[in-house]
């Protein structure tokens, strides 16, 4: 179900493209698995300062190329429906699919597990020149925290300037993130998205626990 | 004790809410609003220190930050122990637990005394400079008795129980003090919509003017502040900050502040609450609206308790309702310190005198104290206190116009239990010397005022030298004008409240207070009380040749307390000035440096501590090694497993067994901590040829390589094995600890040198789950989990292919750290569990045997397989490691390293070279680090040849392994050398290849 | 702590964001077997450390991942100009 392909050209393989979800046999586990968010969410309080859940199991996708190629920025936009956000430090959503702008050369996709392998053939199908793709999928991990006192819990863990005049809904930024680093995103008026490395995962959950204690933390499934 | 001081009315305390406390084990009562300073005086307690050098009985000398004396040791238990607390910053509250600082046993014994004297004559000035300059031992015996006399404060023996934390701010404006200035900046910024911090080390707004008589605007001076506080609030972008001292003023306008935020309250933080806060600031700008700080006189004996600084005396009175005595005698400089002989009188008290070093002053408050009937001294000074556990009376004498001589000799003896003095103000410009500006004196307020800096940073009242009320809140408002305009804001309007102003003489310049006697010889006058630095000892100093105010200070130790010279420094180096004939700012100016006042190390450390204290990182399998009782090694900030004893084993004999398992049968690692990058694009390969030593030209698809990275002086800095997924598409691995660090070596290059290569990288260290299955068996336990063709002449060493493992989308790496049949199975790291596990449903057959970092670092030692960072260290170069087989001399490109390993340095004979070392008796194991001699008798320091950089016992060959440097190792096989260890033993060695399990590779081509 | 502005991010972030990998301007030799032991030498080794204008690679390593150039103040640490890689310094020391 995975062999090694790629959009060949003159019999050699350029570039080696995977299928990487499983089938229903193999057991997927998220990085903040064992915290069993889940069991928490049911236990804990309902009310309080700070949510956070994980939203976990999707697909990364970590795309470059140049803004002055054409068929990189357009092939982009036929294959995601979405035009890769060139203002820096911005992103646009739509639908399952949201794209994060990480440089004026980086973006980053994330989408259901299940496109991934779909959305990078399309990507490889669709555009010609310099550009690479790479699913980052099991690398990282994306976090909510919502609620009043979001913001207080990144002014702790970050230091970006987080005020909303200065952090509009869909703004992007990359940073210091208790003492490891996230991709940091306002998703809402009080919601923020972190993404997170995999290895890091569990420290920050911890930190992030710690942080929020004095504003009461809700877990939600 | 009752409050024998305590006024029936009056001043900013509640007297309906009593609280106990405890002063050196013994209880006494005061009220919510009070500070423990206060509370004592009011209770009558005179001392509250020892001093440093001399054991002198000290009292309260002034009523805030720049208390010198009244020092606390904080805490009613062991875990809440804080030294170092001012007791005039320390809020009271019910059942706090206090003892002074200096002092030991307690303040008010005698049994330091002769310690004390002691002590004196051992510690003259420049006592450290001369003990460190002097033979070291000296120090020993000093130190213990200065240390347990000085009693700076002790730390607490248990862990301290509350949180601590920081937080990040940013704001467009930040003003450092609540008094007039700071409030009336913050008002017109926030006014014009700007996001503002203001923050004051005080519980409540208001500055000076809590401890004034004041009319602002027809109100009471705290009436108005009540007033701007309740505005200020109204704003949503601005954030006000009481019991918070801005601490330090970094560059880029980068400011810290302490906040206690339950400090107040209770020993402990009430439950669920931070008990200190660091708030770590950027602002746009700021506005330093920091006061001023009143100077006292220096006078003979100016340190018996019952001496204070003439504004401080006048705040006990005004906003905690305590008269600190019953007689006063006030000795000014300037008018604004007769409002103290006002207050005094208010209270009911007498005024016995005040003493004016001026012939002639002229102003209202003067003539208001006169209408009182109090008695005026003009031209004359005390110059004399007496008494020894308190004030009993001063002498005054007449003194000349410039204060540099006693006149006359009719001196006149006074009863009074109190001396107020007042030598003027000197602006609070601490924080503006943060970031490197130096201050700059000014004659005509007789102090140091901020000199010019970088920083975006305004300044407003007291500070500036400015004191008059009416010009103080102008300067306030002005500076919130220019910095909203600078900001790009639309200034609001502010008006400037009513002020009545007094007129005011002119005040003199005097510090120093002459005696009838030289000051050599006449009795101490004190300049810093913490570290009982005298004018005689300034002095001396000076006559000892230390001229610059900064080698002055450093001699006598003026300066180095805890109060930082927040009280004398002024006054030392006026007194050095007028010794060397010079003015003052021809001495030198004093810079301060952070923390403005002493810090908590919880509240530096915050959050950073305990679980928290340094990322851990963990593998997706990480569950299952702590399920199967690993033993973990920080790699990086990884943990990894080191090994995995079973019940009752030693180390070494798990280290045994997981030896033996992998090469008889099969063994696993979790490999998933290696740095893995994705590097993908046309000239993929030429850059890799550019940054490995080796050639990757015709490296095909499907295939494996070994690599060897170096820095451009050509010593080896990280190695791995890259893998070509695909023409334009290659997967690196780097060492554990080297990943991101090569990552950004890659993109330096990449970004300034050859930016022209299309190439893109791509960190994927984290997605891709890595075990590694090794030994004899590891196909056929492969095998039963993949549909990748095993064959051994399909899939060959150094070959990688993509297919399935335990049902896992997988790729399958054919390379080997061990010398063994290998596979490196790389799967998306969520299902890195899911494989691990059907692995070791399927291994049990085989014994599969988990082995963690110390096995594979044996396992790679026997077949003689560097490791980059333990068997190098950045002097080595890939010949020195024997590796020139992975050397590419015929690569067009000058790769990173080749035109390094060319130095005449890198290719003389002799250097030290990597080799394998087998001890004469093989049952010892030589110890990492241990060093190379050639002729172990010879004469300490020996000629050293190299060191032993990776060692092991190996239980599958039976005797111990070692690599290591030796000079010309290389051509020395056979050859013996010595390593002498501490103990005295000598171990003995021969050279060899550090290749010792199969040297011709069969093992991991079967 | 500086206050950096990322060219490539534009705006201000925290120092804590990024490294400081040293003197900028400092190209490899084109041909570097040419170089003469001295050359490579003043390559490899010899930086300066001027009181004053100093011209510097910064990496804005937690963010967008670029390098890029800033002209710092040695003495006042104060930030003059940032600029790409590739680009020039408008502001040098003078003399
Ligand atoms: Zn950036």
């Amino acid at each position: 179900m995975s062999e090694t392909l790629a959009p060949e050209k003159e019999g050699t393989v350029n570039v080696a493209v995977m299928n990487q979800v499983a089938g229903s046999g193999a057991r997927a586990e998220s990085p903040l698995h064992h915290a069993e968010l889940d069991k928490l969410a049911a236990r804990n309080p309902r009310t309080g300062g700070v949510m956070l859940r994980e939203l976990k199991l999707l697909g990364h996708l970590t795309l470059r190329g140049s803004q002055q190629n054409e068929s990189f920025m357009n092939g982009c936009a036929e294959v995601l429906g979405l035009a890769l956000p060139t203002q820096p430090l911005t992103s646009v959503e739509k639908g399952s699919v949201s794209i994060r702008w990480i440089s004026p050369d980086e973006w980053l996709v994330v989408l259901p597990a299940d496109q991934a392998y779909e959305v990078e053939q399309g990507l490889r199908a669709a555009i010609e020149g310099h550009f690479s793709v790479v699913n980052v999928s099991g690398g990282q991990t994306l976090l909510e925290l919502s609620g009043p006192n979001a913001r207080d819990v990144l002014k702790k863990s970050c230091p970006l300037d987080v005020h909303p005049s200065q952090f509009p809904v869909g703004k992007v930024a990359g940073t210091v993130f208790a003492k490891s680093t996230a991709v940091v995103r306002r998703s809402g008026e009080e919601s923020w998205e972190l993404v997170v490395r995999r290895s890091f995962a569990d420290y920050i959950w911890l930190w992030l626990q710690d942080a929020s204690r004095e504003y009461g933390l809700v877990i939600k499934s | 004790m009752s409050q024998k001081n305590r006024l029936q009315s009056g001043g900013r305390i509640d007297r309906s809410k009593a609280m106990t406390f405890s002063y050196n084990g013994r209880q006494y009562k005061g009220y919510q609003g009070d500070t423990v300073a206060s509370a004592l005086l009011a209770n009558g307690v005179d001392i509250v220190g020892r001093s440093f050098k001399y054991s002198r009985p000290r009292g309260l000398v002034t009523a805030g930050a720049d208390e010198p004396n009244g020092i606390l040791q904080m805490g009613a238990t062991e875990a809440t122990q804080v030294p170092n607390v001012r007791a005039t910053q320390q809020e009271l509250f019910d059942g706090l637990v206090c003892s002074a600082t200096n002092g030991w046993p307690n303040a008010e014994s005698d049994m330091m005394s002769i310690l004390g004297k002691v002590g004196g004559k051992m510690m003259p000035p420049g006592f450290y400079y001369k003990t460190f300059m002097y033979p070291q031992s000296m120090w020993e015996t000093y130190e213990k008795v200065i240390r347990k006399a000085a009693g700076f404060g002790r730390s607490p023996l248990e862990n301290d129980p509350d949180e601590y934390d920081s937080v990040n701010q940013h704001c467009d404006l930040m003003v450092v003090g609540a008094g007039p200035a700071g409030l009336m900046a913050a008002l017109t910024a926030a006014r014009s919509g700007a996001r503002v911090i203001i923050a004051d080390e005080q519980n409540e707004f208001g500055g000076h003017l809590l401890s004034s008589r004041e009319r602002i605007g027809g109100k009471s001076a705290a009436d108005w502040v009540a007033s701007i506080v309740e505005e200020l609030a109204s704003f949503p972008d601005v954030l006000m900050l009481p019991r918070s001292t801005v601490n330090g003023y970094h560059d880029h306008n980068f400011l810290t502040i302490h906040e206690r935020r339950t400090d107040h309250i209770a020993d402990k933080a009430p439950s669920g609450q931070v008990r200190q806060r660091m708030h770590r600031v950027r602002a746009h700008w700021v506005v330093l609206a920091t006061g001023a700080q009143e100077r006292p006189l220096v006078f003979a004996h100016n340190d018996v308790p019952g001496c204070m600084v003439a504004s401080a005396v006048s705040t006990y009175i005004n906003r905690y309702g305590v008269v600190p005595g019953k007689q006063l005698v006030l000795m000014t400089t300037n008018d604004g310190a007769y409002q103290t002989a006002l207050d005094w009188a208010d209270a009911g008290r007498e005024v016995v005198a005040v003493v004016d070093t001026r012939a002639n002053p002229q102003g209202e408050l003067i003539e208001a104290v006169r209408k009182r009937g109090i008695k005026v001294i003009t031209g004359s000074a005390v110059i004399e206190v007496s008494g020894k556990k308190r004030v009993s009376g001063v002498t005054v004498a007449g003194i000349d116009a410039k204060g540099e001589k006693v006149t006359g000799k009719a001196h006149s003896l006074l009863s009074c239990d109190t001396v107020a003095s007042s030598g003027g103000w000197s602006p609070v410009v601490h924080l503006s010397c943060h970031a490197g500006s130096r201050p700059e004196w000014r004659d005509d307020i007789i102090g140091f005022v901020p000199g010019p800096t970088v920083q975006k940073q305004l300044i407003a009242g007291g500070i500036t030298g400015t004191y008059a009320l009416d010009k103080v809140l102008a300067e306030g408002a002005k500076a919130g004008q220019e910095a909203t305009k600078r900001l790009g804001l639309t200034v609001a309007d502010v008006q400037l409240p009513n002020v009545r102003n007094l007129r005011e003489g002119k005040p003199m310049a005097l510090f120093h207070v002459p005696h009838t006697k030289p000051t050599s010889r006449a009795p101490k006058q004190f300049v810093d009380y913490q570290n009982d630095v005298t004018a005689a000892g300034i002095e001396l100093a000076t006559r000892e040749g230390f001229e610059s105010i900064e080698h002055v200070k450093r001699y006598t130790a003026m300066g180095f307390g805890t109060d930082q010279g927040k009280l004398g420094n002024i006054n030392g180096m006026a007194i050095t000035a007028k010794v060397l004939g010079k003015t003052i700012p021809e001495t030198g100016t004093t810079v301060f440096r952070p923390n403005y006042t002493p810090i908590t190390f919880g509240a530096i450390a915050g959050r950073n501590c305990d679980e928290l204290f340094d990322p851990k990182r963990f593998s997706a399998m990480h569950k299952w090694h702590v399920e199967n009782g690993a033993k973990f090694e920080d790699v990086g900030q990884w943990k990894r497993p080191w090994y995995f004893p079973k019940a009752g084993e030693t180390m070494q004999q798990s280290l045994d067994r997981e030896c033996k398992a992998t090469r008889e049968s099969v063994g696993i690692l979790d490999a998933s901590t290696l740095g893995k990058i994705d590097i993908q694009g046309k000239d993929a390969r030429e850059f890799l040829s550019r940054v490995y030593t080796n050639a990757w030209a015709k490296l095909g698809v499907g295939k494996c390589r070994y690599g060897l990275m170096c820095k451009e002086d050509g010593m080896v800095f990280d190695d791995g094995v890259t893998s070509c997924l695909g023409e334009n598409h290659f997967l690196m691995t780097t060492t554990t600890g080297g990943a991101a660090g090569v990552l950004e070596w890659l993109e330096l290059y990449h970004q300034t040198e050859w930016p022209e290569l299309e190439v893109f990288f791509t960190s994927v260290t984290d997605h891709w789950a890595t075990m590694t299955i090794s030994g004899p068996n590891s196909r056929k336990l492969l095998a039963e989990l993949t549909d990748i063709d095993l064959d051994k002449d399909g899939f060959k060493f150094m070959d990688w292919r993509a297919g399935t493992v335990a049902g896992v989308p997988a790729r399958v790496f054919r390379i080997s750290f061990t010398g063994e049949l290998s596979f490196e199975i790389n799967v998306q790291a969520n299902y890195g569990l899911h494989v691990w596990e059907k692995l070791f449903e399927h291994g049990a057959k085989y014994n599969l045997t988990p082995y963690g970092t110390e096995t594979m670092h044996i396992l790679r030692a026997e077949k003689g397989f560097i490791i980059a960072g333990q068997d190098t260290d950045g002097s080595v170069h890939p010949f020195d490691l024997g590796m020139g087989w992975c050397v590419g001399n015929n690569k067009p490109f000058s790769y990173i390293g080749k035109r390094g390993m060319a130095r005449e340095d890198c290719v003389r004979p002799n250097r030290k070279q990597l080799v394998g070392l087998k001890t004469k008796d093989p049952k010892v194991v030589l110890p990492e680090g241990a060093q190379a001699v050639a002729d172990p008798k010879q004469a300490i320091p020996m000629d050293m040849l190299g060191h032993v950089t990776s060692s092991y016992w190996s239980a599958n060959l039976g005797h111990s392994i070692a690599m290591g440097f030796v000079k010309g190792g290389l051509e020395r096989m056979g050859e013996s050398v010595y390593y002498p260890l501490a103990d005295g033993r000598v171990i003995e060695a021969e050279i060899c290849s550090p290749i010792f399990l199969d040297p011709k590779g069969e093992r991991q081509n079967v | 702590m500086l206050h950096i502005y990322c060219p490539h991010c534009r705006e201000h972030r925290e120092e804590e964001e990024f490294h400081v990998k040293g003197q900028a301007h400092i190209a490899r030799p084109l041909d570097p077997e040419s170089c003469t032991d001295k050359e490579w030498g003043e390559y490899l080794f010899f930086r300066k450390n001027p009181r004053g204008i100093h011209h510097e690679i910064w990496y804005h390593s937690t963010g967008c991942r670029k390098f890029f150039n800033v002209t710092r103040d040695t003495v006042s640490y104060e930030i003059k100009e940032v600029y790409k890689i590739g680009e020039q310094p408008q502001v040098v020391a003078k003399g």
